[in-house]
């Protein structure tokens, strides 16, 4: 009995075994487990990233306060100091109104370098008999002027110093970094969008790089040519934009309709369509850059309206949302997959073949050019020179992201989640110091790693 | 008589499948031994067990009474095992005499010797009785000739035991009755010969010893006198037939569709016929007659050069499939593989994609209509798989036609074409196959079948017509008078 029970507790448990196996292989090979490495990525920079951070603003005021309170137990006279800047003077007002709330008695407030630090103490100790407390930022708290005034009056060298409490953080995870790689990897994954789905009718879409450039030059192009230039309105740069994407769209249909109709390979097809939308963009611009446009334009490049979330990662996250139920809630959708898992069975099961791929192309040509749009919205200029070999971080996105190159499957987050994998090793090789030589290399590598992924999942 | 090779409780699992159900499988020296089963049944994964495709979960292989382990194709080949594939593994580029000593070419500091290689292939060639030039490159072979140069790369392996994965599927009856002359003469020199096949005929015929599966377990096994294609039949699929083809007695109604002088080039010569509601008119001939060819012009997948053709009074001249299926004709494809399923899409999705207006509005999908839409199908075809995500590549040949045949069910046409719709699938699907060509022709629909079997042709059709070279040759009513032979004097063009 007892011997029965054990060898069922064994069998059990080598079903455990076996269970976390498959779980584990599945992980990596599943739809999604591109999202995995992603996490890892972060973890990994999260830790080698890791510092002391200096709390600034209203954020280090409170923790300051927070610390006199607990040192002192009756206010006395105090001297508030901040940086000079946005920054310094948020911390020594909200430090001031704090304070105050408490019943210090604030003898000097400055905001400002040594020399207007120096100023403030020698007339507070002028004034007053005794100040107990210098409250200010970390960065002053070193000062020499300090160090010297201090040496040079004995009531001055009584005076207590505090600075906020630092406290460690990785660089990596701060939000504003976070934002950061958002912001800068908005480019490249809204033209993976459409990527993904060229990919996915088994073709590739060269021309995207050179279309960001066309797009952008076309775009200022007619603000300050059609729409008055610098005195641009709103309605005039919206119809700009909005004609930039539908020649964009034409050019991606001319190429789709190549691979459709002439059965020119779309390799082909869109290499030479990279040379002639790259040829225009000079022409266009006569090989200058376009800035002659209204401030307002960097709205899209450089606003962030909701939540403190860059528009353009805001645009961005709702094409993918856009994008995901096109692919799976769409009759449109089932006819990308099924032309690139193998295009004569759809056609023989009644799908339009040509029309879906002229469909997918155009639709990246399309937003390839919206991606041109929110580059010169970055740079609040239009330059030929702009999104110089994208194409190939966008392909390298795509199939980081599980999209598999002979077509018929892939998954539009997973894309997301590939150009998020690209932008998180950029930003943290830069974080951490390395050459941009070394990024293309570990860039490049991880591009190789993904393939081989791929070819596993094939086999499992 | 000593086993030669015995397979002890053989277990092999898929992603969703249990292929091999602890099997045991021997053979002898000189015996001929009939694998059998449905399509699925795990008589592929046996083979590719004993060829070192794929690796055992559990249990032992057995060489002379030792035990071997094959880990790829190579070591399963130098132990004397030779499996020959339906695809076969042939260098097209090279010649004859190429591909039989390909690997283990006579070498001499390095170079080829190719003077001793032709002699030596030409050899076993002959000895195989097959007139065939070495040199000749294997592109240009026929299937039989290949078939022959893929024995002949086994016997200069020294193979004892040879495997032939459905061997006469593709051969012409000339072919065959010398391919079981071949079978006979291997026997005789003491080689094993496992024969995988489904056609019952030529088991009776060839086979010592014959072994079903079903549903990846060993049923059975007859021996030479016991095999009769009744008993077989009961063994594959668990249950007696009463018969090979649905009773059916059919009223055929008015004609609906005509086809007049419909050409294409020199495939297609001025083919005319009309096809009654509720018939089933069956179009046979050769392979390469050009049915095929014809039919995909009804369909649009091909355009007609001159002729016309007329569903219901009305003239539909479809520029592409999609417009003939939303005239009412769909085409069940010869090639499920590469026509008529995308292979990577799941089983559900494969269903809907010509029926997707039907679960849309403004291009949005029903997913739920789609769904239940499906799970009818599933229960009254009885598709059998895990699930409706499952990949359509992982079902068996008579699953994936289930599944076509769904997909054209919900789309209601009116004419249906079914080119060879039971080829290389299991006797059971076949069976429920027919039941559903005759309940559509008896709901009024137009049913045109292509098939070479000619019992099927028989056993199924109300009319029958005839294709050689292009052109319609004969036509005639399906009665009791028709014979095979008679038939195949029209196809074949000779008094």
């Amino acid at each position: 009995m007892q011997l029965h029970k054990k060898a069922l507790w064994n069998l059990q448990l080598e079903g455990n075994n076996q269970v976390k196996k498959m779980k584990i292989k599945s992980l990596f090979t599943s739809d999604y487990g591109m999202f995995w490495v992603l996490i890892a990525l972060c973890l990994f920079f999260s830790l080698i990233t890791f510092e002391e951070q200096q709390p600034e603003g209203v954020e280090a005021a409170e923790r300051l306060v927070d610390k006199i309170d607990a040192f002192f137990d009756r206010p006395q006279n105090v001297i508030v100091a901040g940086k000079a800047g946005e920054e310094g003077e948020a911390f020594a007002s909200k430090t001031h109104e704090l304070l105050i709330d408490r019943g210090w008695k604030v003898v000097g407030l400055v905001n400002g370098g040594p020399p207007e630090l120096g100023k403030t103490i020698r007339s507070a100790f002028e004034e007053n008999s005794k100040v107990a407390l210098l409250a200010c930022e970390k960065a002053l708290e070193k000062l020499s002027v300090l160090e010297n005034l201090r040496n040079s009056n004995s009531r001055i060298k009584e005076m207590k110093i505090m600075s906020p409490q630092s406290f460690g953080w990785p660089n990596f995870l701060k939000s504003s970094n976070l934002l950061n790689v958002a912001n800068q990897i908005a480019v490249i994954a809204i033209l993976a969008i459409g990527m993904t789905m060229v990919i996915i009718t088994a073709g590739i879409d060269l021309s995207v790089g050179s279309l960001i450039a066309f797009s952008a030059v076309l775009c200022c192009w007619i603000i300050r040519d059609l729409m008055g230039g610098m005195e641009a309105s709103v309605w005039g740069m919206i119809i700009a934009c909005l004609l930039t994407m539908i020649a964009c769209g034409g050019i991606g249909a001319f190429s789709g309709s190549m691979v459709a109709f002439f059965r020119v390979p779309a390799f082909v097809a869109s290499l030479g369509i990279m040379m002639v939308a790259s040829g225009f963009a000079y022409m266009l611009s006569g090989g200058l850059s376009i800035y002659q446009l209204p401030d307002s334009f960097d709205w899209l490049g450089r606003g962030d309206d909701l939540f403190g979330i860059p528009n353009a990662v805001v645009l961005m996250i709702t094409l993918y949302f856009g994008a995901q139920i096109i692919m799976s809630r769409t009759i449109v959708g089932r006819y990308i997959y099924a032309v690139g898992g193998n295009a004569e069975a759809a056609r023989l099961s009644g799908v339009p073949v040509k029309k879906v791929l002229v469909w997918v192309y155009a639709t990246s040509g399309a937003l390839a050019g919206l991606g041109g749009i929110v580059m010169a919205s970055q740079f609040k200029s239009g330059d030929p020179k702009y999104g110089l070999m994208y194409e190939l971080y966008v392909i390298a996105a795509v199939v980081v992201g599980g999209t598999s190159l002979s077509g018929g499957k892939g998954k539009v987050f997973g894309t997301l989640i590939g150009a998020f994998i690209i932008a998180v090793i950029q930003n943290g090789m830069n974080l951490t110091g390395v050459q941009s030589y070394t990024q293309k290399v570990v860039l490049g590598a991880v591009l190789l790693f993904a393939v081989l992924l791929d070819t596993f999942k094939k086999k499992a | 008589m000593p086993k030669l090779l015995s397979l002890r409780s053989i277990s092999k699992r898929f992603p969703g499948v249990h292929a091999l159900k602890s099997v045991d499988f021997e053979v002898c020296a000189g015996e001929c031994v009939a694998l059998l089963g449905e399509n699925g049944a795990g008589k592929s994964t046996l083979i590719k067990v004993l060829g070192g495709a794929h690796a055992p979960d559990d249990g032992l292989i057995e060489l002379d009474g030792e035990e071997v382990n094959f880990s790829n194709p190579n070591d399963s080949l130098s132990a004397g095992i030779a499996v020959i594939y339906q695809e076969f593994n042939l260098v097209p580029e090279l010649s004859a005499a190429e591909n039989i000593f390909l690997g283990i070419e006579p070498i001499d500091f390095g170079f080829v010797k190719r003077r001793q290689q032709f002699q030596k292939a030409r050899e076993i060639l002959t000895r195989l009785g097959a007139k065939i030039d070495p040199n000749r490159k294997c592109e240009l072979l026929t299937i039989a000739e290949k078939q022959l140069v893929e024995i002949a790369k086994a016997m200069v392996r020294d193979a004892r035991i040879l495997i032939m994965d459905e061997p006469s599927a593709a051969l012409t009856n000339k072919e065959v009755e010398q391919l079981y002359q071949l079978v006979d003469e291997l026997k005789s020199e003491d080689i094993a010969v496992v024969y995988v096949s489904h056609r019952l005929e030529e088991v009776e015929r060839l086979a010592d010893r014959a072994v079903v599966m079903r549903d990846g377990e060993r049923v059975g096994e007859l021996q030479k006198t016991e095999i009769k294609k009744s008993k077989i039949i009961e063994m594959m699929v668990g249950r007696s037939m009463d018969a090979e083809f649905p009773a059916n007695v059919r009223n055929p109604g008015s004609v609906r569709f005509r086809v007049k002088d419909l050409s294409r080039g020199d495939q297609v010569r001025k083919v005319s016929f009309e096809l009654r509601g509720g018939e089933i008119l069956a179009l046979t001939g050769l392979v390469g007659a050009g049915r095929t060819e014809a039919v995909r012009l009804l369909f649009g997948a091909d355009r007609f050069e001159s002729g016309s053709i007329e569903l219901d009074g009305v003239r539909i001249n479809p520029r592409n499939p999609r417009e003939a299926i939303i005239q009412g004709i769909c085409l069940l494809t010869e090639d499920r593989k590469d026509q008529g399923l995308v292979l990577c899409l799941s089983v559900r999705d494969n269903f809907s994609l010509p029926n997707l207006e039907k679960f849309s509005r403004y291009g949005w999908l029903n997913g739920t209509k789609e769904d239940a839409s499906y799970r009818d199908y599933e229960k009254s075809i009885r598709i059998k798989c895990s699930e409706a995500g499952q990949l359509v590549r992982h079902l068996s040949g008579g699953n994936q036609q289930k599944v076509v045949l769904a997909k054209w069910l919900e789309r209601n046409a009116e004419v249906l074409i079914f080119d060879e719709p039971t080829r290389g699938i299991d006797v059971g699907a076949k069976y429920e196959i027919y039941e559903w060509m005759n309940r559509l022709a008896d709901q009024g629909k137009c049913i045109l079948m292509i098939s070479s079997e000619l019992p099927e042709v028989l056993g199924m059709s109300d009319r029958i017509l005839v294709m050689r070279e292009g052109s319609v040759v004969g036509e005639v009513e399906n009665s009791d008078a028709v014979t095979q032979e008679s038939l195949m004097e029209l196809a074949i063009g000779g008094k």
